[in-house]
């Protein structure tokens, strides 16, 4: 009976309440009231409580209020005869038990600063497992592969297996789907991540495994997460929390696995995930709920084997997954591109300053490859002894009717990623400069260098069917070979980057929307042109026409740009009609080239937002990855809380890194002589095409002119700095 | 005893089990034999009704008459040359007096619903200190509908109104509804859209509400309308008045004064009443009466005062809608329905009978002859002749005191009661108090409360459809056998049924408001959807009255989506098993013109085949909805039943939903 399960969970609502306020009241009695309380580097504060309520947690007693809210959501106990009903009783104690949860995990942080490792991977060899609450650095990365696809949902998992052979089966089933798993509690003291780690199953956000927390409240990391995307992504207010909630059972595919048995405070963190459209599914015996209505499909299902836990899963939440079916030896999936391969783990490697390794996409002629054909040119690694190296060419031919070479090196950059899939292979970097490693583990598994043939080919057909007919891949191992096909590649990617790099906009009609991220941004559109690449950093324009070519009807779409109504700064009639269009008549126009003056909307999915510094008559521009403050006084984060949600907002745009030091990069305010303050790390990762693109602009030291957050973090700090190299904005004309 | 029944003449007396389906009325009926009291089920049985009038053919709307025109046995073949004196064809005659049930049926409603809508001015302007506004937040709603206005600008801010303010207007402008002498009935803009552009199409929208029971009385008056089609239109524009009006602003107005029912336990018949109590039962329908009953017998004082006169204190209970109105919004014990007013008395443990308007039996005097209950009435409309009737006007300026009164009347008459106490001990269980408010909440709680729970498992099958069965009781048929045949039958088949009036006290008393009968009596499908959600397969939603909390649920599942534009789109169905008022006409013809097949037991239209086929077939050509009548209680299930799986079809939901699975391309195209 449903009413078995609502009577525990109400129970454990009254419980967690209880343990809040305890925790609350002690607090209170140690620390002053207005002692800093909150999840480290977030603008979000406790995102739960301020995504649903508005409210701002930002010092201890800002917690009575959401602490009064979840006492007085909290229903009469269910009678055993003759009851109520109690199904919204029941999801108001989850709610209740979720806030509560929220508020015990804000105590934590407070409490016991170091229980918590801030960071993306656990530290296992000093015992730091727990890395609590996603900061709005891992948020905004992992939030991007929500919003483009590459990770379909997410599995809050609590508890643990059986035993680690089995928790490694489900985690590994979940990483082949591609979905990302929010890991917290345990079940009688052993947690799913210690399982793991005994299993050698590589745990952290690199390889898609969250690790929360040992104990149930830390389940509510993934709510956090969740409202988070609502409201990054989606645009969709702190406070209004039906839409906040509508939005999650709509569009984030999230479910909830119960490992073990289902006690009283697991049964308020499921009650109050049903709340989110997020159904539970438990490998014990538990009553199930099987209408449907607050979840799209079932809300409880139960007991379900270990070996269908993940496919029923995804088949309860309504969400389709696709676990490649490539035959090699070792799993595949996506989880795995963010997986190490570590000295010790090491059994060979390629390139990485060792030895060449090289990869080039070529076009061929359909009569001339065989598809499928995988051929290995000397020796395979049986001969490579532990530790060993060896240099490796990766040269595949294309062939199709709609294939054109303006596709080769999109096709390329696929390598990267797609190898890195590979369970127990690391691929770094890209063309003449990668690195493979490749694990014992796999080697173990019978994994063979054709396997990266077979991959490939494999996943250009699923991938690229419009436009690939035949892939045949060619291995190298002798270095001879290698060196001549590092050399032919090198000159291919020379006439390449020539043709991309003096692509202007002037040279195209045809610019390009993108709409890929609209299912989280739904009031975003992207136009891309060649010298303005979309502001997440994934697509170029080049990118968006291949797309277009794959999918006529996908998220890309062709814009005739027609008439130039403003040279300066950017403007075209055409593309105002087309946003006009798509954003339902919010937006009527924008400019390509300026911030200043009506810039483009800006989604939650940027790379970097730049800022007007009014007062060094410059611009700032700060990437997600720098969690720092900065001199226009507000974090990433808090920038595009401000900008998300596909407003246009002068003074300020979203932009991708490639695209600061593109030609037209807010060319109508002055371009990149404006930037006055950058992150070192970005400013150091761009720093020969800066050099390169200063000096196209007749400031050669540009790049020494720019100061970084060692230099200030205010107008005021970087001001002299500015003076002193004789910083070129400084004599622009007024930004303002 | 013995002696005593000797005396009485009655011939005939009724057989208990034949009469009920309920063992304690049963066991009543038989102790009113042995007392040799004559009741309602035995008459029933000497007099037997008139079988041109239960045809609808018979017109005394003039001295020429009473003209009478029975339809033959065989039928009639070729052309119906039937005629009043003045020409008046069995049509016309049957379309008149069907509308002026019509219209005696929305102006019970309606007059009651004004007699609210003043108490409701009076405490608006605190003119009264027993009444007070209790719900604010459906002052607010009512304010809006009303179109008054519930903010202010002050220096260009919106800002709250004054929350007195609303109120005094939301009440004048409510009451100039009955009168007001342009415009339109403004809560028909509560309906779905495409209904209320339907009914401007049609030309019914009531202008207001006396006027279209004026209307109807004038329109039948001799020698005015006489084309049943032109007839029966006014009487749509009268039926629409009472349920998207005069009942709707009853219920609205009930429910700021004395607060929107929530969820509550109680139990049902004649076993609530306690022999070592007082036992007050009040009957009738309007809650202003018994809400200040409720208020002085829980006082202290009122319970001391019984304990110093003997009692373990004070028990309430109620018949008929009163009963209904003191449940929904204090759990306040049925003690039984239409049939069941005189069995109460019966049990010789009711020291006051308190009523007020509506479906009180004359001979409820008579029978309180017979012992030492108190018979009092309260409304200056409703008096009776019989000299053992106490009359104790009630108003709101002195309510407080006049329900003292008569309570203390009560109360001292406790030590009256004779010996021959016997009170059934049958009672069952039951959830009462839902309503369109608490639904919503019920069906996803403060965060997801919305009605799309619930269409989605209409869609999914799981629920196969809505039934509204309400009504009366009618000693023709056995009481409460073809209510719970009926609803029985109705969720065994995954429907669910909202209830309201006597079918809902009914339904109490035989156990099937409690949550516990989904697992029994409900199909897979429903029973789960109750299990999950922790209801009942029957919901009660109130008194008579109320009915319109039907229409506007309906209207909510309509704007939830997924199950068409219109209330007629719906998988729905309307019933009343055991009809009597002229309310039931009223209300079932409400429901036909908003678009529900409704059907009845039987329909005083069967003398004019022509009129009876108008309404019963080509009404839903017109409105969507039409009438039906059948006798027997499981064809008459299953008729709704089948309306229902046309309408599941026509929303094409007749078939198993596919599980869509969710790819990055079908999340593209959200």
């Amino acid at each position: 009976m449903s009413r078995l399960i609502a009577f525990a969970a109400i129970q454990g609502g009254y419980k967690v309440v209880s343990q809040a306020e305890g925790a609350y009241k002690k607090a209170l009695a140690t620390y002053n009231a207005d002692t800093k309380v909150g999840f480290p580097n977030t603008g979000y504060y406790l995102p739960v409580i301020y995504s649903l309520f508005g409210i701002k947690v930002e010092t201890l007693e800002d917690l009575q209020e959401p602490l009064d809210i979840a006492r007085g959501l909290l229903p009469p106990h269910i009678k055993s005869k003759n009851w109520l009903p109690f199904l919204g009783p029941l999801l108001d104690a989850g709610m209740a038990g979720i806030i509560s949860f929220e508020v015990i995990e804000a105590l934590r942080y407070l409490n016991e600063p170091d229980f918590y490792l801030h960071a993306e991977d656990p530290d296992i060899e000093n015992g730091k497992l727990w890395t609590g609450a996603a900061d709005d650095t891992i948020f905004r990365k992992r939030g991007v592969e929500f919003v483009d696809g590459t990770a379909p949902g997410f599995a809050a998992i609590v508890g643990s297996a059986p035993d680690p052979e089995t928790a490694k089966m489900i985690i590994e089933d979940y990483q082949q789907r591609g979905l990302y798993m929010f890991l917290a509690a345990n079940h009688n003291g052993t947690t799913l991540i210690e399982q793991l780690i005994e299993a050698g199953v590589q745990v952290g956000w690199s390889t898609r495994i969250a690790c929360f927390g040992p104990d149930i409240s830390s389940a509510v990391f993934a709510a956090g997460f969740a409202n988070r995307v609502a409201m990054a992504f989606g645009g969709v207010q702190p406070g209004d929390y039906k839409k906040i909630l509508m939005y999650n059972k709509e569009r984030v595919f999230a479910f909830v696995n119960a490992l073990g048995d289902v006690g009283t405070e697991w049964g308020v963190a499921a009650a109050g995930c049903v709340n989110w459209g997020f159904p539970t599914i438990a490998d014990t015996d538990i009553t199930q709920i099987l209408p449907t209505g607050i979840c799209t499909y079932e809300h409880v299902v139960s007991p379900v084997s270990h070996d269908e836990i993940c496919a029923k899963s995804v088949e309860v939440r309504g969400l389709k997954t696709l676990v490649s079916d490539v035959d090699i030896a070792c799993s595949f999936g996506p989880a795995y591109e963010g997986e190490r391969v570590r000295g010790a783990d090491l059994h060979a490697q390629c390139g990485g300053g060792k030895t060449q390794c090289t990869e080039l996409v070529k076009m061929a002629a359909i009569g001339d490859i065989e598809d499928g054909k995988v051929i290995l040119e000397g020796p395979d690694l049986d001969g490579i002894k532990e530790g060993g190296t060896f240099p490796l060419g990766i040269f595949v031919q294309i062939a199709g009717r709609e294939f054109q070479t303006d596709f080769e090196p999109i096709i390329e950059r696929q390598i990267h990623h797609l190898v890195n899939y590979i369970q127990g292979v690391m691929h770094i970097g890209q063309r003449d400069i990668s690195w493979v490693r490749i694990s014992k583990a796999a080697i173990e598994k019978g994994f063979t260098l054709k396997d990266i043939g077979v991959v490939l080919h494999a996943k250009f057909h699923q991938d690229f069917g419009n436009i690939v007919d035949k892939v045949q891949i060619t291995l190298y191992t002798k270095k001879a070979d290698v060196d001549k096909l590092t050399a032919t590649a090198r000159s291919n990617y020379k006439t390449r980057d020539a043709r991309v790099d003096n692509m202007t906009d002037e040279d195209v009609e045809t610019y390009y929307s993108c709409t890929l991220c609209q299912s989280f941004a739904p009031n975003h559109v992207c136009s891309v042109s060649p010298e303005r690449t979309g502001l997440c950093g994934a697509y170029n324009w080049m990118d968006c026409k291949a797309s277009f070519e794959i999918n006529p009807t996908g998220p890309n779409q062709p814009i005739e740009k027609g008439e130039c109504l403003d040279t300066k700064l950017g403007q075209w009639k055409g593309v105002n009609d087309f946003i006009y269009k798509a954003s339902r008549g919010a937006v009527t126009h924008y400019n390509f080239y300026s911030m200043v003056i009506d810039p483009m909307t800006t989604c939650g999915c940027c790379e970097c937002i730049a800022a007007m510094l009014p007062g060094c008559n410059g611009v700032m521009t700060v990437g997600r990855d720098y969690a720092g403050e900065t001199p226009c006084g507000m974090k990433f984060t808090t920038l595009a809380g401000v900008m998300g949600g596909g407003a246009s907002s002068p003074g300020f745009v979203g932009h991708s890194k490639f695209n600061i030091t593109q030609g037209k990069f807010i060319l109508g305010d002055g371009g990149l002589l404006r930037m006055v303050w950058m992150p070192k790390q970005l400013k150091e990762e761009l720093k020969d095409r800066i050099v390169a693109r200063g000096e196209a602009m007749g400031v050669p030291g540009l790049y020494d002119m720019i100061a970084d957050e060692t230099v200030g973090l205010t107008e005021e700090e970087i001001m002299p700095f500015l003076k002193e190299k004789g910083h070129p904005a400084l004599d622009m004309e007024s930004l303002v | 005893m013995a002696e005593e029944k000797k005396k009485v003449k009655a011939p005939k007396l009724a057989d208990p089990v034949a009469s009920s389906i309920d063992v304690a009325s049963q066991e009543m009926i038989a102790r009113s034999h042995e007392l040799g009291i004559e009741t309602i089920f035995d008459r029933a049985l000497t007099m037997k009704q008139c079988a041109i009038g239960v045809q609808g053919t018979c017109c005394k709307n003039c001295s020429m008459g009473p003209c009478r025109l029975p339809l033959p046995k065989a039928g009639i073949e070729g052309e119906d040359t039937r005629k009043g004196l003045c020409g008046a064809t069995a049509n016309t005659i049957a379309a008149r007096n069907f509308i002026r049930m019509i219209a005696g049926g929305a102006a019970a409603h309606s007059d009651h619903g004004r007699c609210v809508a003043e108490i409701f001015l009076s405490a608006a302007r605190k003119e009264t200190e027993a009444y007070k506004i209790k719900d604010f937040d459906k002052l607010i709603e009512v304010a809006k509908y009303l179109g008054v206005a519930t903010t202010v600008e002050v220096d260009g801010e919106e800002l709250d109104r004054d929350i007195d303010e609303i109120a005094v207007e939301t009440a004048e402008v409510a009451l100039g509804e009955w009168g007001k002498a342009e415009g339109e009935v403004l809560s028909v803009k509560k309906a779905p859209k495409a209904r209320y552009e339907l009914w401007k199409k049609m030309g019914v929208i009531p202008r207001n509400i006396d006027r279209e029971i004026v209307e109807i009385m004038h329109r039948t008056h001799m020698g005015v309308d006489q084309d049943y089609k032109n007839l029966m239109k006014q009487g749509t524009r009268a039926a629409l008045a009472d349920g998207w009006g005069g009942s709707m602003l009853a219920t609205d107005m009930q429910d700021i004064l004395f607060g929107t029912p929530y969820p509550l336990q109680s139990e049902a018949n004649l076993g609530v009443m306690k022999a070592d109590h007082v036992n007050i039962v009040i009957h009738g329908h309007e809650p202003v009466l018994s809400e200040m009953i409720i208020a002085v017998a829980q006082s202290q004082e009122m319970i001391d005062y019984a304990k110093k006169k003997g009692a373990a204190g004070i028990q309430l209970s109620g018949i008929c809608c009163t009963a209904n109105e003191m449940l929904q919004r204090h759990g306040v014990p049925l003690c039984g329905t239409f049939l069941q007013q005189e069995l109460a008395i019966i049990t010789g443990a009711v020291d006051a009978m308190v009523v007020d308007i509506q479906c009180i039996m004359q001979n409820i005097a008579n029978v309180a002859k017979c012992f030492h209950t108190h018979l009092i009435t309260t409304h200056p409309i409703a008096k009776m002749e019989q000299e053992n009737v106490i009359h104790i006007e009630f108003d709101e300026h002195h309510a407080i005191e006049d329900a003292k009164r008569i309570v203390k009347m009560a109360i001292d008459n406790f030590q009256n009661r004779g010996a021959e106490v016997m009170i059934p001990q049958h009672k069952a269980p039951l959830v009462a108090g839902f309503g369109v408010e608490s639904t919503e909440y019920h069906l996803g709680g403060s965060f997801r409360g919305t009605y799309y729970t619930l269409n989605d498992n209409i869609i999914n099958g799981r629920i196969r459809g809505i039934a509204g069965v309400v009504g009366c009781n009618n000693a023709r048929t056995r009481h409460n056998q073809d209510h719970i045949a009926i609803c029985k039958e109705l969720i065994k088949n995954d429907v669910i049924v909202l209830t309201t009036g006597c079918t809902a006290i009914a339904c109490a008393m035989e156990g099937l408001l409690m949550p516990e009968a989904a697992a029994t009596h409900a199909g897979a499908g429903l029973a789960e959807v109750c299990e999950t959600v922790g209801i009942p397969p029957i919901l009660h939603l109130g008194s008579c009255v109320d009915n319109s909390r039907i229409l506007l649920a309906a209207t909510e599942v309509v704007k939830a989506g997924g199950l068409g534009n219109d209330i007629s789109d719906l998988p729905v169905a309307g019933s009343a098993p055991e009809w009597m008022s002229e309310k039931a006409i009223s209300i079932g013809h409400y429901f036909v013109a908003s678009g529900v097949y409704t059907i009845f037991s039987n329909l005083p239209t069967t003398g004019a085949p022509v009129f009876n086929d108008y309404i019963c077939k080509e009404f839903e050509e017109l409105y969507g909805g039409m009438w039906g009548a059948e006798q027997d209680p499981i064809k008459h299930a299953h008729l709704m039943i089948a309306h229902i799986d046309k309408k599941r079809k026509a929303l094409g939901i007749d078939k198993a939903r596919d599980r869509v699975m969710m790819d990055f391309a079908s999340r593209q195209a959200l």
